[in-house]
């Protein structure tokens, strides 16, 4: 079935739906991934975008039970030149157009995604529909036209959990009232879910800390009467910057835990001490990055998903660690003074290489030193 | 010191020019002075400019050896010149050299080679990283051989340590089969090693190509998957990049296998690659080897992704780490990265069988091909077909003809589908057109479903084409037609082939297309898929909507390259167009390189202004021309390949730079030639065309026997044969052709015992200067890139020569040659005859250039865009004093059961040069280059035919003066007793034992001098030299060759070889 692409420049792009009418509407972004669409599109941090992946055949082995990073589809819409029908891998459980449409996602096929990807290079991401309707691209723009800018966008608030919940048996298992918060023995860390991805969980875990998720907007004092060893801030979608009340709260709580943050949690470290972010012409999404460990003068290609960006420049009392050597931006920091670890790309891949898992024994060892546990 | 990887064989070819060249460039940026040492004069590598000192001497230890103690490097590179560099500098280390001289080995230590290629240590390496890898077992004997037999079930993989290619091993499917392979792979093993593998056949494939810095840095630069599953030499399969049947997760634990297998192996600067198989049932995986060293696959990733693995690798080996080199292509970022690509890049392995009858077409873990082609396209489909046309096997994608009757029957299909082998791609569309399933298909092959679905696809669409209700109408104006059209196009279907379907014509077809606006467009190969600006301008085509490419303003030439190597068709020609490049440079003019094979110098990146990595099909290039409108076209420097598209090039306006294409044609039409020949008052052998057997045997009474037959317009001798007498012509027919209306036969008198030789020429139209006279040292009848050569001429007199000269002088300027030119004469009894004109670069043309210090190629692109031979003077360039032999390399050891007689067909893959002050030293270094170690003393087996009986006593007399035993069977034996040379009486293999095959394999014989001719003695001596090629012990077919043996060994052993370097030469 025809689909046009619209963005909010006038640019139009015309392909085929795989999953039927629909449509569709966020920021168009594109991914340099060769691998890994079932973690991108199950990525909370993707809400509110549209993924164009520049590797043109998406879809070859399928969509299984296992690579998922939470339980449903977050991306808006997914945009691809060549999408397989029929997929080959043992693993495979479904195709991905069946995926797609079960979640009620528009998958887009026959897109020139170089010629788009060059263009959101050139001029910047930008909204856009995706339509099967029998509408004009004038009336596509328009439409692209008026959806809300990322900027100044709380999606962290809409993707997060409505209650805390514990990590269980690799899923998430929903606090009861009047559950203990804690169930294991490990050291307590209680972590904001922004849009978290899974393997992070699973990385948390398998340092061997008993987990507590919660909430985007969980009050700085709830998080104290729990009692945490520890506080972890994920990863997710949007601008660090109008998540209600969050730079307060982690302001207060980062001054008495040990704590860390990833991607979104990164930046609204950085803010929490007094910096500043700013958002990036086309982000950061992708799975060859390389970055530098300042601390051992290492160098890890790192797994990258990112719009906002925290200005180095604008920190005090931290130390930069890591930094993105293609374009010199902050990839991750700690504070001179107090137990705070941050990093932009994700350590915890999925998708991506694994070389920068280590941040995630760095945050226990860290929790060890200073809380005692 | 770097060591480059010698003459081209299989398994080795010019990927080791690419990366030895641009290892050398980046070190001489880096302010090193580098010493080269490297056989093959026909490499870039090893033009006088580049390295400080250019050996061309042996690839050998001693002769390393000696080279490193006159120059004493720093440090030793061996991890750019393939398995030969590596192997060579493992022995250097060996001798104590290294050691005794202070020089540091630098990319891979000799631990870290030991550890990557002993198969025992390699695998005990990978238990303890808790790898897996097949069940096996070492063995060193053929009783250990036959002991694992028991242990791991068949079929049983071999595979010998140490070697590249695969050399030695294969699949056994019983013990008969398992001896006889493992004998060979031990006598191939440096180390006699062999491992027996329980096999993993049918596994999916993959290599993953890694490269890690001192910092322990590591990157993958590159996944390949092979279409073909596990059991068919990774060279041999048809692979693709990137992997496409992996998810995350899987591919993930593939690199972190790959970078702890480096860190394990401790390859601590530099690249390698590693071989992964992937059980498709669990995924369970496995390792199944690594090359500490840059190879065949990381040319193909280089070329792939746009990344110079290479040039990385030398700069790592120096003490950079990879966050501080540049990437070239983006300039902003670092070399620190993983490439990731945007398209689907197909290699398609080029096969000649056809070569080497007796040779069974069938793939197994010894390689077997002699190029390749790449191909890049937005997806699977458009690249496949795409590379199927640009492997130039008369194929214009998956599908030629179209017509159902072709259809093999199912059985045959099955048969070919299930035994791996040159045209099984081919089986699997004609399965399908037969009706058979996916899974059919599936099971008889092994194949990855997603690859069937993929080409399903495209048969599915070709059914669709051929059944499109307005076929016989198709015109611009018609919307349904110029969608089908467009979805053509991106499945990559040709304009041939839709020609084919369509019943048009291939430019009809090219009209309507354009007149629908369908054009491909130009994607940038950028290592980052358009995430950052690009800077370099390497494009494929492709059926899209953006726009990237922007032609150049200004004067620009396009170059038009030899596609994939084939016998016949080579490293030597890529050679002419890289010069032809670097001339345009000099000249101020943007070259723009059209070419599809990876392995070359040709398609880096940065030795011409612009490349195309495109088919070489007058459809790509017109393509290309259209868009560049370059003022014109160089073709006479890629072979066949550009000069077969002249003429069409020509009809749709284009101009041919050099030679005009109606002089080209002039010399390879048959009766031009003649009344061209007669004009000039010249000679050629008797000769005649016939159009069928009644009238070619007719021909050959007249002229006489014997008599050379062949097809007209063919290269390498394809199909070339020597007759004697009526009933083998009735054969040759019967078996060598199938006679087309529109390809005459040609038959020629056959000058028996004359001297061969080849001219090259540089001209302009007013002046020729006469490059080069090469004394062949073959008898005429064995092809001329079979035979070697001497610079210059040993037994020619000065007035033959001079009288050479002057025809040479008189054809160029008759046929208004611009540019290059080779001839062939035959010198007969003083007399002298003109076999062949070439009116393009030969493949002589590096040989000549190094021999005499002069760039021909780049004087002849100078000369096509209008400069004057007089005024580049090239006979100043001259330099001389020395002898320069070219002996050629042939790839007999590949095709076991192949006669290794040499005759009018090509079969050799490569060359070597040997020059000293003499013509038996430069002989002897040749033969050496060339892997023949001549013996100094010992048994010199002699049997000739009573045809070269009489010339050959005075060779015997020879040898038995240097002390050597002669020994020879009873009628060649009575024959040297009549003339005074005593010899020791053997058996024929027939009369009795222990016969002479029972002694060359005890190790008896030293040397082999066999000569044979007429079908009959062929036969009979076959399994002479057969065994002689399994042992490794030098041999000769013919009488000049072993005349120039015994020279060589006389000369030698006077006053012994020195090395030295072209430097010195030309100084």
């Amino acid at each position: 079935m025809k689909a046009f692409l619209a963005l909010e420049d006038g640019t139009f792009f015309e392909g085929l739906s795989f999953t039927g009418k629909g449509n569709a509407q966020g920021e168009a972004i594109f991914n340099t991934g060769m691998s890994g669409y079932q973690e991108v599109l199950t990525d909370p941090s993707y809400a509110g975008q549209m993924v164009c992946m520049t590797y043109p055949l998406i879809g070859n082995y399928g969509v299984n039970l296992d690579d998922v990073e939470s339980d449903r589809v977050w991306v808006e819409a997914f945009i691809v030149k060549e999408c397989c029908k029929t997929p080959s891998n043992w693993r495979a459980r479904k195709s991905l157009p069946d995926y797609l449409a079960e979640h009620g996602v528009v998958g887009i096929e026959g897109i020139d995604t170089r010629a788009l990807t060059r263009h959101l290079r050139l001029h910047g991401a930008q909204r856009a529909v995706i339509s099967t309707d029998d509408a004009t691209p004038a009336e596509l723009t328009e439409r692209a036209r008026a959806i809300p800018s990322m900027e100044g966008q709380d999606l962290a608030s809409r993707v997060s959990p409505a209650r805390p919940y514990a990590w269980a048996d690799g899923r998430p298992a929903p606090l009861g009232d009047g559950d203990r918060p804690w169930r294991g023995t490990g050291p307590k860390v209680v972590v904001y879910d922004f849009g978290i991805k899974w393997n992070i969980l699973r990385l948390l875990e398998d340092q061997g800390f008993d987990i507590l998720a919660v909430p985007a907007g969980t009050a700085a004092g709830q998080v104290e009467a729990w009692g945490p060893d520890a506080v972890f801030l994920s990863n997710g979608p949007g601008d660090p910057a109008a998540i209600e009340g969050v730079v307060d709260t982690v302001a207060r709580l980062a001054d008495r835990y040990p704590t860390a943050g990833i991607c979104l949690g990164h930046q609204i470290l950085g803010l929490a001490l007094g910096g500043r972010t700013f958002k990036l012409k086309f982000g950061h999404h992708g799975l060859n990055h390389p970055v530098k460990d300042l601390t051992t003068g290492r160098i890890e290609i790192s797994s990258q998903n990112h719009g906002f960006c925290v200005d180095i420049a604008s920190l005090r009392d931290v130390e930069v660690t890591h930094v993105n050597l293609n374009d010199q931006t902050l990839e991750g920091f700690r504070h001179t003074k107090k137990p705070i670890l941050a990093i932009q790309h994700h350590p915890e891949a999925s998708p991506g290489p694994h070389d920068s898992r280590y941040f995630f024994h760095r945050f226990r060892e860290m929790v060890r030193e200073h809380a005692g546990v | 010191m770097l060591i480059g990887s010698g003459p081209i064989v299989i398994g080795q070819a010019c990927e080791f020019d690419y990366s030895g060249t641009q290892a050398l460039k980046a070190l001489k940026e880096e302010g090193y002075e580098v010493v080269l040492v490297n056989s093959n004069p026909a490499t870039i590598m090893t033009d006088p400019e580049l390295a400080d000192r250019t050996y061309i001497e042996p690839i050998e230890p001693e002769t390393v050896a000696r080279i490193i103690a006159k120059e004493r490097p720093d440090a030793l590179l061996p991890t750019l010149g393939g398995q030969t560099a590596l192997n060579t500098a493992l022995a250097v280390a060996e001798m104590g050299v290294l050691e005794k001289y202070g020089v540091e080995m630098i990319g891979a230590s000799r631990e870290v080679i030991e550890k990557a290629e002993s198969r025992e240590l390699f695998r005990a390496a990978m238990e303890n990283i808790g790898l897996r890898v097949p069940e096996s077992r070492i063995c060193r004997t053929l009783a250990d051989v036959r002991a694992t037999a028991e242990v791991i079930p068949f079929p049983i993989i071999i595979r010998p340590a140490y070697t590249m290619g695969g050399t030695g091993g294969g699949v056994a499917y019983n013990m008969e089969e398992l001896e006889a392979i493992a004998a060979t792979g031990l006598a191939a093993s440096r180390s006699s090693e062999v491992m027996l593998e329980r096999s993993v056949l049918g596994w999916k494939e993959f290599e993953l190509e890694v490269m890690r810095d001192r910092a322990d840095n590591c990157v993958i630069i590159c996944s390949i998957e092979n279409l073909d599953p596990m059991g068919v030499h990774t060279g041999d399969s048809i692979t693709v990049a990137p992997a496409q049947t992996l998810s995350d997760v899987e591919y993930q634990a593939m690199r972190d296998a790959a970078l702890a297998i480096m860190r394990e192996i401790g390859v601590e600067t530099g690249g390698s690659n590693v071989q992964f198989a992937v059980n498709p049932a669990d995924g369970e995986m496995v390792v199944i080897e690594m090359n500490p060293r840059v190879s065949r696959s990381s040319a193909l990733a280089s070329k792939a992704t746009g990344f110079p693995i290479a040039k990385i690798a030398a700069k790592l080996a120096v003490g950079y780490t990879l966050d501080e080199i540049p990437n070239d292509i983006t300039r902003e970022t670092m070399a620190s990265f993983e490439p990731t690509i945007d398209y689907v890049v197909t290699k398609i392995p080029r096969m000649t069988f056809e070569k080497f009858p007796g040779a069974e077409d069938y793939l197994t873990t010894a390689m077997k091909s002699v190029g390749e082609a790449m191909s890049i396209g937005r997806t699977f489909k458009e690249s496949l077909q795409k590379g199927l046309r640009s492997l130039e096997i008369g194929m214009p994608g998956l599908g030629r003809t179209f017509a159902r009757e072709a259809c093999p029957g199912r059985d045959e299909i099955m048969a070919r589908l299930r035994k791996p082998n040159s045209k099984r791609l081919f089986h699997l569309r004609y399965a399908m057109l037969c009706g058979l399933s996916d899974t059919e298909i599936h099971e008889a092959t092994m194949i990855d479903p997603w690859f069937i679905r993929q080409i399903r696809a495209l048969v599915d669409l070709e059914e669709e084409l051929r059944n499109f209700p307005l076929a016989g109408s198709v015109c611009a104006s018609s919307t349904e037609c110029a969608e089908l059209m467009l979805r053509a196009k991106e499945h990559g279907f040709s304009d041939r082939q839709l020609a084919a379907m369509w019943k048009k014509d291939e430019l009809d077809i090219r009209r309507i297309r354009q007149a629908m606006g369908i054009r491909p467009t130009y994607y940038l190969v950028d290592t980052c898929a358009a995430e950052f600006e690009a800077y370099t301008p390497y494009y494929y085509s492709t059926y899209e909507t953006g726009r990237e490419e922007a032609p150049r303003p200004g004067r620009k030439v396009v170059i038009l390259g030899g596609g994939p190597n084939r016998i016949g068709q080579g490293i030597e020609f890529d050679y002419c167009c890289v010069h032809a490049s670097y001339a345009l440079k000099e000249l101020g003019v943007t070259s723009i390189m059209v070419n599809s094979n990876p392995e070359t110098v040709s398609t880096d990146y940065d030795t011409s202004d612009r490349l195309y990595f495109e088919p070489l099909t007058l459809e790509d290039v017109l393509n290309i021309i259209e868009l560049e409108q370059p003022e014109g076209v160089v073709v006479q420097f890629g072979g066949q390949t550009p000069l077969n598209l002249a003429v069409p090039l020509l009809r749709a306006g284009v101009r041919i730079l050099g030679t005009s294409p109606d002089s080209i044609d002039r010399a390879e039409d048959r009766e031009r030639f003649q009344a061209l020949l007669r004009k000039l008052d010249l000679r050629q052998p008797e000769n005649g065309t016939a159009m069928s057997v009644e009238q070619a045997v007719a021909v050959a009474e007249t002229i006489g026997y014997p008599v050379v037959v062949r097809p007209s317009y063919v290269l390498g001798g394809r199909a070339m044969e020597v007759v004697y007498g009526e009933e083998d012509l009735r054969a040759y027919f019967r078996h060598e052709v199938t006679v087309a209306p529109e390809h005459p036969i040609l038959v020629d008198k056959f000058l028996e015992s004359a001297i061969e030789v080849d001219v090259d020429a540089l001209a302009d139209g007013h002046d020729v200067y006469v490059a080069g006279i090469m004394e062949h040292i073959e008898e005429a009848g064995i092809h001329s890139g079979d035979s070697a050569c001497v610079i210059p001429p040993h037994t020619l007199g000065a007035a033959t020569v001079a009288e050479i000269e002057r025809q040479t002088v008189a054809l160029a300027l008759e046929l208004g040659v611009v540019g290059l030119m080779n001839i062939q004469f035959a010198v007969k009894d003083g007399e002298i005859f003109i076999l062949e004109v070439n009116p393009r670069a030969s493949r002589t043309a590096p040989f000549v250039s190094k021999a005499t210090g002069v760039p021909l190629p780049k004087l002849a692109t100078k000369v096509m865009l209008g400069a004057r031979v007089r005024d580049l003077d090239p006979w100043s360039m001259r330099r001389g004093g020395h002898v320069s032999v070219k002996e050629s390399v042939f790839p007999f050891n590949r095709f076991p059961g192949v006669d290794v007689l040499l005759g009018p067909e090509m079969k050799s893959t490569g060359e070597v040069m040997g020059v000293d002050a003499t013509f038996g030293k430069a002989f002897l270094k040749a033969q050496l280059g060339a892997g023949q170690r001549l013996p100094q003393a010992g048994r010199v087996f002699i049997s000739v035919n009573d045809r070269d009986k009489p010339a050959m006593a005075e060779t015997a007399r020879t040898f038995h003066e240097l002390g050597f035993t002669v020994v020879a069977t009873r009628g060649t034996g009575e024959f040297l007793a009549g003339h005074g040379v005593p010899s020791e009486f053997v058996f024929k293999v027939y009369e009795g034992r222990p016969h002479i095959v029972d002694r060359i394999k005890n190790g008896e014989i030293d040397l082999v001098i066999n000569t044979a001719s007429g079908k009959k003695t062929v036969h009979d001596s076959s399994a002479i030299r057969q065994t002689t090629l399994l042992y490794n012990v030098p041999y000769t077919t013919t009488l000049a060759g072993a005349k120039a043996m015994a020279q060589a060994i006389k000369e030698s052993r006077a006053s012994g070889t020195d090395v030295k370097s072209l430097q010195e030469y030309y100084a």
